[in-house]
């Protein structure tokens, strides 16, 4: 970790950013979709079959995702191009975003930069407020599945029905 | 510095009798696997299960549930609503066999042929896929399989717990003894 603090904690206001999110330079970050919860995938690169596994997963669990109303967007140090290549071929349509150019900024001003230049795998999700309300530091060669995501938007969920109530 | 938390997955889907189970209803040890039909790792596995049910038959059975990552494999959807269609005629297991047999013949056509050969009225079962009749039961397993910590396919949980090893024989025997003897 090039932060020292480690992986972003829950109760802290997630840092704003931008990056590509295509090759066109349309830029998307958290904050364009305040009102919903947000879930920040960082993982250290496109194309190593762990990784391809974690994002594909996402993909296919879009139904539940949007049961929550939840945007997913991967972030790695990959180009653009690596990334629709990537997506491609992985059928993948949620965004992926290129932390590129400052290599690694967003991932450092996370706590999810690791010394060998990639994006840790980490798991970031933010409600709607854009408050960080749960993060997860997952090993590299270990997909962290998306069990902890959906445990994280129930908590969101429940606590919003109180507020409410 | 944070240090990675591990966590271990548990299975939230507990065994019923709406599941597929091959093996001894009082084993000792429950295998449930999460699986895609078209996945080349879940066909790898495949014959090492098949073997380690034969070798632990007194001991050891088997839950299928369905895990297509549709995404990237296109057929998946359809073969699992397929074994699904079987199993409502209670020939789950035998489509389950045979899909894990030719996974490189799940194209439609040579699926029905494969529906054929298994028993079954090709053209009813067809049907039956194409009115999505069978997509619900998929998309539940699916889902408990998201929530329980399933990270790829294939997923095992054995007794309960998320199985992070490998899918050999070995693997799978110790496995299946440790939980035995647990």
């Amino acid at each position: 970790m090039s932060d020292p603090n480690g992986l972003i904690q829950p109760g802290r206001t997630a840092p704003g950013f931008t990056l590509p999110a295509t090759p066109d330079g349309d830029l998307l970050g958290p904050e364009q979709f305040r009102g919903r919860p947000v879930v920040l995938a960082f993982y250290p690169a496109d194309w190593s079959p762990v990784c391809g596994d974690q994002m594909s997963l996402y993909q296919s669990a879009a139904p539940v995702f949007a049961q929550y109303q939840a945007v997913v967007l991967g972030v790695s140090v990959d180009s653009i191009w690596s990334h629709r290549a990537f997506a491609e071929s992985r059928g993948i349509e949620f965004p992926l975003l290129a932390d590129f150019e400052p290599k690694g900024e967003v991932a450092r001003r996370y706590g999810a930069y690791m010394p060998n230049g990639e994006a840790a795998r980490a798991l970031v999700v933010l409600d709607p407020a854009g408050k960080v309300t749960w993060s997860y530091l997952s090993p590299p060669d270990v997909n962290p599945g998306a069990d902890g995501i959906f445990d994280a938007l129930d908590q969101l969920a429940a606590d919003r029905k109180v507020m409410a109530g | 510095m944070s240090t990675p938390l591990q966590v271990t997955a548990r299975l939230r889907d507990p065994v019923t009798t709406d599941d597929h189970i091959r093996g001894p209803a009082d084993a000792a040890v429950t295998i449930v696997e999460y699986g895609d039909f078209q996945c080349q790792f879940c066909g790898a596995a495949y014959p090492n299960l098949h073997e380690l049910l034969r070798q632990r038959a007194d001991t050891v059975r088997l839950v299928y549930r369905y895990f297509p990552i549709a995404n990237v494999h296109p057929y998946a959807e359809r073969a699992a609503e397929t074994a699904e269609a079987a199993g409502v005629r209670g020939r789950f297991w035998e489509m389950h066999d045979w899909l894990y047999e030719h996974q490189d013949q799940l194209d439609p056509v040579h699926l029905s042929l494969g529906v054929e050969q298994v028993g079954l009225p090709p053209d009813e079962l067809n049907a039956e896929v194409e009115n999505r009749a069978h997509a619900d039961r998929v998309r539940r397993d699916f889902v408990g399989g998201i929530r329980s910590g399933v990270n790829g396919t294939p997923t095992l949980f054995v007794n309960g717990i998320r199985h992070d090893g490998g899918y050999d024989l070995p693997d799978l025997l110790t496995a299946a003894d440790a939980a035995a003897n647990a």
